[in-house]
């Protein structure tokens, strides 16, 4: 049995702890033993990105100190392993924690790559026949690099088919503070994502990063448009109970 | 002159205009289908990309002693070199090289670094017409507009736009949509001015240190007929532009024609190295050079910024960006615009100024993987927001901290104390799951104007966790 660390990110814990305790159901099924630590809250990705470095350091170097144990740290969005993978060793350079921040850059992953690449998973789909409409978040894709592993998953599901919508690559406008400091880009941003999620015809949207998911099912709804959501792990824990 | 629009009104506007929203989307589209078919083996895009980036790295890290040895090279070829730090200065050598060959108007290439400069209005307010001669360039010019764009200027406006724009402002010009007509019309014009005027002012792509080579990529002709048609020959660029060698100019080269147009190779590509020589029977009698620095070596002395400089200002970055695409170039109101524009302008002109824009951005990331050189534009953005807020004058960028609203900084503070503090965290979680019904809209701010507000869950991740243990 493999012990891995869970950094559930306080978007998922506030907002989908469904989808959370999904990603740990995944891990537990495929041979790890998950340890998730109370005291854990948030990657510090929002004051970062609004520049507010020193904030965002301190809460990285507190919650650094949850993960030291040398087990993998698994993580249920691209967006939040990309800060604790990329950006934590950068914010922490030249302080007593970079060495530590280093090496826990090099055991952290998001969610899909650790269960295709390490966990090695094969999925036995339960449900009915459906079609899905899919958007990876740009962390995932070009930070994390891992854009294909969402789609693989759910390419292993033999009653789903997945679809892209057109502009796959395109940002879906959400970009954490982004959205606030400049709702109407944002908006126009997610106006043109929902309309091709809603043109590529599937019965459900899945996407597996809580911000986009967010901005994404919330537009969707506000349009008026008959596309349900949900977060790719939910979806993924569902169809194979 | 370089003073700040406000960005976000310009933004909020241009997006409520579906015309220039549909003309950047299409074009930024062929733009880009156009790059990727130029790269369809992306380990070859990745190694051209190592290859270019590794060059620009190195003619940075000499840039010192490359201008040094571009300035004497030159000299040799006969080449006059001149060295502005303000675009005040390099207006005024201009100036002063016209008058002295009495020149009424002259005629232009493409030149970004002359928009920095404001060139044309200077030597306007001196009686000096200076009449642009790349296509698009010309288009806003009778326009009276900038370019929006630093590649094509003219990319806004859609044909029916430039169609009753000629009509309008070309003296016996009929309306037609025709593009060869269009084209022919502009040509006419053209072709009379690059005969009569006193001097053709151009800008530079690589300027070689090794031979005192000027590089100039173009399509159309007009920068070899800018070049070597009137008497006296200005070349203006930025200090960055050097390479070290001739050998240098390829790869380049190579990487910026595919990612700016898409195309394998242009139709023009000119290498200039000296005035006319004797014997020879055509080219311009005299030859300068302006090397401008303004903002460039400051930018140069910050280790963390000093990226901006590798760039070959090939226009990949906003083709590929989210928000560019959607607003166009002229909502940023500053000389570059799009992300290498978000990088460059705040630092040139100060975050007080300029800074505006860096909210402009989602950090997806877009820019940097397209960015032939390796630029980490999103990268620089952050660590420029970080200097727009930070309050200990620590920082190294002009306007540092003008950006840090007092509210703000007191959210983050909160944020800080609460997530670093596990009992207020989960304090936190427990009131907002238990009154996630009181929770207002309005407390969301601007995001439930377009969205419907998130539903918080009944219990947090934490809690599951924890009622699963016990
Ligand atoms: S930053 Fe990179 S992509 Fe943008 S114009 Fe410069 S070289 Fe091209």
């Amino acid at each position: 049995m493999r012990d891995i660390y869970y950094f559930g990110t306080c978007l998922v814990d506030l907002f989908y702890p469904q989808a959370g305790m999904a990603g740990i159901q995944l891990l537990e099924r495929f041979g790890a033993r998950v340890h998730y630590p109370q005291e854990q809250s948030c990657c510090g990705q929002p004051p970062f990105n609004s520049g507010f470095r020193d904030e965002a350091q301190n809460v990285a170097i507190q919650q650094l100190a949850l993960f030291d144990q040398p087990f993998d740290l698994v993580v249920p969005s691209g967006s939040c392993a990309g800060m604790i993978k990329h950006h934590w060793p950068e914010l922490l350079k030249g302080t007593d924690h970079e060495a530590r921040a280093t090496e826990l850059a090099a055991r952290t992953y998001e969610l899909g790559e650790y269960l295709i690449d390490h966990l090695n998973v094969t999925l036995e789909d339960q449900g009915e026949p459906t079609t899905v409409v899919v958007h990876t978040s740009c962390s995932a894709r070009r930070e994390m690099g891992v854009a294909e592993q969402g789609k693989t998953l759910l390419g292993m599901l033999k009653n789903v088919t997945v679809e892209v919508p057109k502009y796959e690559t395109e940002c879906c406008g959400f970009g954490g503070t982004f959205s606030v400091k400049q709702p109407e880009i944002s908006a126009a941003m997610a106006e043109d994502k929902t309309t091709h999620l809603a043109a590529a015809g599937a019965d459900r949207f899945v996407c597996g990063d809580s911000g986009c998911l967010m901005n994404l099912s919330g537009t969707l709804e506000k349009r008026g448009i008959q596309l349900d959501s949900s977060h790719l792990y939910d979806f993924i824990w569902e169809r194979v109970q | 002159m370089n003073t700040a629009v406000n960005f976000t009104d310009a933004a909020k506007t241009a997006l409520k205009n579906p015309t220039l929203r549909f003309n950047f989307r299409q074009a930024m589209d062929s733009l880009r289908e156009r790059r990727a078919a130029q790269f369809p083996d992306q380990d070859e895009l990745e190694r051209a990309r190592d290859l270019a980036g590794a060059i620009r790295r190195r003619s940075l890290n000499h840039l010192a002693e490359k201008l040094v040895q571009l300035e004497s090279q030159c000299q040799k070829n006969g080449i006059q070199v001149h060295w502005a730090e303000t675009p005040a200065q390099a207006n005024e050598i201009i100036l002063e090289v016209c008058q002295r060959h009495d020149a009424k108007h002259v005629i232009k290439g493409k030149s970004m670094v002359s928009e920095e400069c404001h060139l044309n209005d200077y030597l306007a307010k001196h009686d000096i017409e200076a009449l642009e001669s790349d296509l698009g360039e010309y288009i806003v010019q009778i326009d009276g507009e900038t370019p929006s764009h630093i590649i094509m200027p003219a990319i806004h406006k859609n044909k029916k736009e430039i169609a009753e724009l000629f009509a309008e402002k070309i003296p016996g010009v009929e309306y037609t949509e025709d593009v060869d007509t269009l084209t022919a019309i502009a040509r006419k014009v053209l072709r009379s001015k690059f005969e009569t005027a006193a001097v053709g002012i151009s800008g530079v792509n690589f300027a070689v240190a090794e031979t005192g080579t000027l590089c100039l990529v173009e399509n159309e002709g007009n920068g070899r007929m800018t070049t070597t048609v009137p008497p006296v020959h200005i070349a203006i660029t930025g200090i960055e532009k050097v390479v070290p060698s001739l050998s240098d100019v390829a790869p380049l080269y190579s990487v910026l024609t595919r990612s700016a147009t898409g195309q394998h190779a242009t139709t023009y590509f000119n290498m200039i190295s000296s005035p006319r020589r004797e014997g020879e029977r055509d080219g311009p009698q005299e030859v300068h050079l302006v090397l401008l620095d303004n903002g460039r070596s400051k930018i140069y002395q910050d280790e963390r910024m000093q990226d901006t400089l590798k760039c070959i200002r090939c226009g990949a970055c906003m083709n590929h960006c989210p928000v560019y695409t959607r607003i166009g170039g002229h909502a940023y109101g500053t000389v570059y615009p799009g992300p290498i524009g978000q990088i460059l302008n705040p630092q040139q002109y100060g975050i007080d100024q300029q800074g505006e824009m860096l909210s402009a951005c989602s950090l997806n990331g877009a820019c940097g993987e397209a960015c032939p050189v390796r630029i980490p534009i999103p990268s620089l953005i952050s660590e420029l927001r970080h200097e727009a807020t930070r309050n200990d004058q620590a920082g190294t960028v002009y306007g540092q901290g003008a950006l840090r609203k007092l509210h703000e900084a007191v959210v983050w503070g909160s944020w800080k104390w609460i997530h670093r503090t596990p009992w207020a965290y989960k304090a936190m979680g427990l009131a907002a799951t238990r009154l996630r019904r009181l929770v207002p809209s309005a407390a969301m701010g601007p995001w439930t104007k377009t969205r419907v507000k998130p539903a918080l869950a009944e219990k947090t991740l934490h809690e599951l966790m924890k009622e699963r243990e016990s």
